[in-house]
């Protein structure tokens, strides 16, 4: 197949790509490995003094 | 903690300044903060005050005066950029030039000049558009009234925004970016993409006022949802949400319920809501399948909307008893189940059967406003009472029994709003599709009109509450400026409260 066939087949399934994108956005946010890194994260305002 | 994470990177120039306070401290620039502070408090009494203006005009139309400056048409815009633009606006700017220095822990990139900058650039803009307004210059299309030459300003003054904004986080010494600028950056690119495309029109001349938009007829209406309801979705929900990221941990002292929630729903509110502008178009010349996909995107925005709304109460969960003692938090929790009670009565007004009844009537207004004084305002209030004491170093508030008194006026004025405004609705839609049995409409529109008065009547009450409540907030933090302190009696926990009983 030619690429300038490829490439309309593969912009039409864009919904696929934004869905991979944001499955992989959630395996990331939910690895248990990152839950100290959230952690310290979610302090970042409180360890300021004013 | 900060004075190790400044240490690390002394060499370069940007932190000069901060060193020469001492490690511990970092030159934040706060008088563009406090500027736009102030700002909010008085444009949120001019935008009320004018909202509630309107408001009486509806309810009785001699109020218009005669005179074409003072008409509904021309105030109407005056009162939704007034409180969207013009209040929503500056608190946008005080608190997202405010958390970004801080949770950055680096100076605003640009200083103090930028600051001016965008400080002045931006209440120019707004009486340029204001007076354009009231001299009924217009584009005619809803929160884009605003001609080309206002345009144009709007657009050097947002990309100034961006430029400090994102400047700002590129010299961070926190090497995370704190989930609050997320929003608040999706906020300043994607209203910047909206204005920008919405606004693509040809001025008629050189010196004249008018121009022509570039999309016509049903594409233009698209293009106009597609800006209307992410206007919505990005400057009233995102940028919003990065206020209560900061504020409500930062009053409740302690972290966000889940990290990793505002992560999901962050990128699932990013994903989702700009596809849902079409719902404004229902049974209109829109091919069916866009209205069909933009009701389905609203429908599954209700997850992330109310995954923020979770996020946000829930930082209370084993401190509820705060609400008892600090109506700062009150004002700040109370937006975020405003904030979860509208994003679930949005999703339901997308659905094409509901909108049947809903579009066009004062349902959408009782809506907008549970939302709009609901959670927009009560938001920024809540943040407006933490900054003023923080940025003009006050030990503590004014009066905290003052902020109550404005909570229970605003909150009591909300409920008189909102439920005038659904029976209204409501009954607007209902009596526009009644038929009797020959087949004929069974209303009049003026018949329509007339039954609305009373409602229109308890909607301006409403309205006058909340005004009533604004004012006395401003009454509060002039006093905690000038560093007056109020004799009253301290709020006490509920365990202190019992022991000193016995």
């Amino acid at each position: 197949m030619e690429a300038d066939m490829i490439l309309p087949v593969l912009r039409s399934l864009w919904v696929l790509w934004m869905m991979a994108l944001f499955t992989g956005i959630l395996f990331w946010a939910l690895r248990p490995a990152n839950r100290s890194r959230f952690e310290t994260a979610a302090a970042i305002p409180l360890r300021d003094e004013e | 903690m900060t004075a190790a994470t400044l240490s690390h990177g002394g060499a370069g120039a940007g932190q000069s300044a901060g060193q020469a306070l001492g490690t511990t401290e970092i030159a934040y620039h706060e008088a563009v903060v406090r500027h736009f502070t102030l700002a909010t408090v008085f444009w949120g009494i001019v935008g009320f005050a004018a909202g509630l203006f309107i408001a009486l005009q509806l309810a009785f139309p001699a109020l218009n005066l005669g005179i074409e400056y003072f008409g509904f048409g021309r105030l109407r815009p005056l009162h939704t950029s007034a409180v969207i633009f013009a209040f929503g606006g500056n608190a946008l700017f005080a608190t997202s030039l405010y958390v970004v220095q801080r949770t950055c822990r680096a100076p605003l990139f640009g200083g103090e000049a930028m600051g001016a900058f965008l400080f002045w650039g931006y209440q120019i803009f707004i009486v340029l558009a204001a007076t354009g307004y009231v001299f009924g210059i217009t584009q005619g299309k809803e929160y884009a009234e605003p001609e080309w030459y206002v345009d144009l300003w709007l657009t050097v003054v947002w990309v100034g925004y961006l430029v400090v904004y994102v400047g700002t986080i590129m010299r961070r010494h926190e090497p995370h970016i704190y989930v609050a600028n997320w929003f608040f950056l999706a906020m300043i690119l994607t209203v910047a993409m909206l204005h920008i495309v919405n606004n693509l029109n040809v001025p008629v001349s050189l010196f004249g006022a008018h121009s022509y938009p570039v999309f016509a007829g049903v594409q233009g209406a698209m293009v106009q949802w597609w800006y209307g309801h992410n206007a919505v979705g990005f400057f009233l929900t995102a940028g919003f949400l990065g206020i209560m990221y900061y504020f409500v941990p930062k009053q409740a002292g302690r972290p966000v319920y889940s990290y990793r929630l505002s992560i999901i729903h962050f990128w699932a509110l990013i994903f989702l809501y700009i596809w849902a502008g079409p719902h404004h178009l229902h049974y209109t010349s829109l091919p069916d399948w866009a209205q069909t996909l933009g009701m389905t995107f609203s429908v599954m925005l209700w997850m992330p909307s109310w995954g923020g709304m979770i996020n946000g109460i829930m930082t209370l969960s084993g401190a509820w008893d705060k609400l008892r003692t600090d109506p700062v938090l009150r004002f700040l929790v109370t937006s975020v189940a405003f904030y979860g009670m509208s994003t679930f009565e949005g999703p339901v007004m997308s659905i094409k059967a509901v909108n049947a009844l809903s579009h066009y009537t004062d349902w959408t207004i009782g809506h907008v406003h549970s939302g709009a004084l609901g959670w927009v305002a009560f938001v920024t209030f809540g943040a407006v009472y933490f900054l003023v004491p923080t940025l003009w170093k006050r030990e503590r508030l004014y009066s905290l029994r003052l902020v109550s008194v404005h909570f229970w006026i605003s909150t009591l004025g909300i409920v008189l709003y909102i439920t005038a405004m659904w029976i209204s609705g409501v009954m607007q839609g209902l009596m526009w599709r009644a038929y009797d049995n020959l087949g004929f409409l069974q209303y009049s529109f003026v018949e329509t009109v007339e039954a609305m008065h009373p409602f229109y009547v308890i909607r301006a009450m409403g309205g006058l509450l909340f005004l009533i409540g604004a004012l006395v907030m401003a009454y509060n933090l002039v006093r905690t400026i000038r560093g007056d302190l109020r004799v009253e009696q301290p709020y006490t926990a509920v365990r202190t409260a019992v022991a000193a009983a016995r």
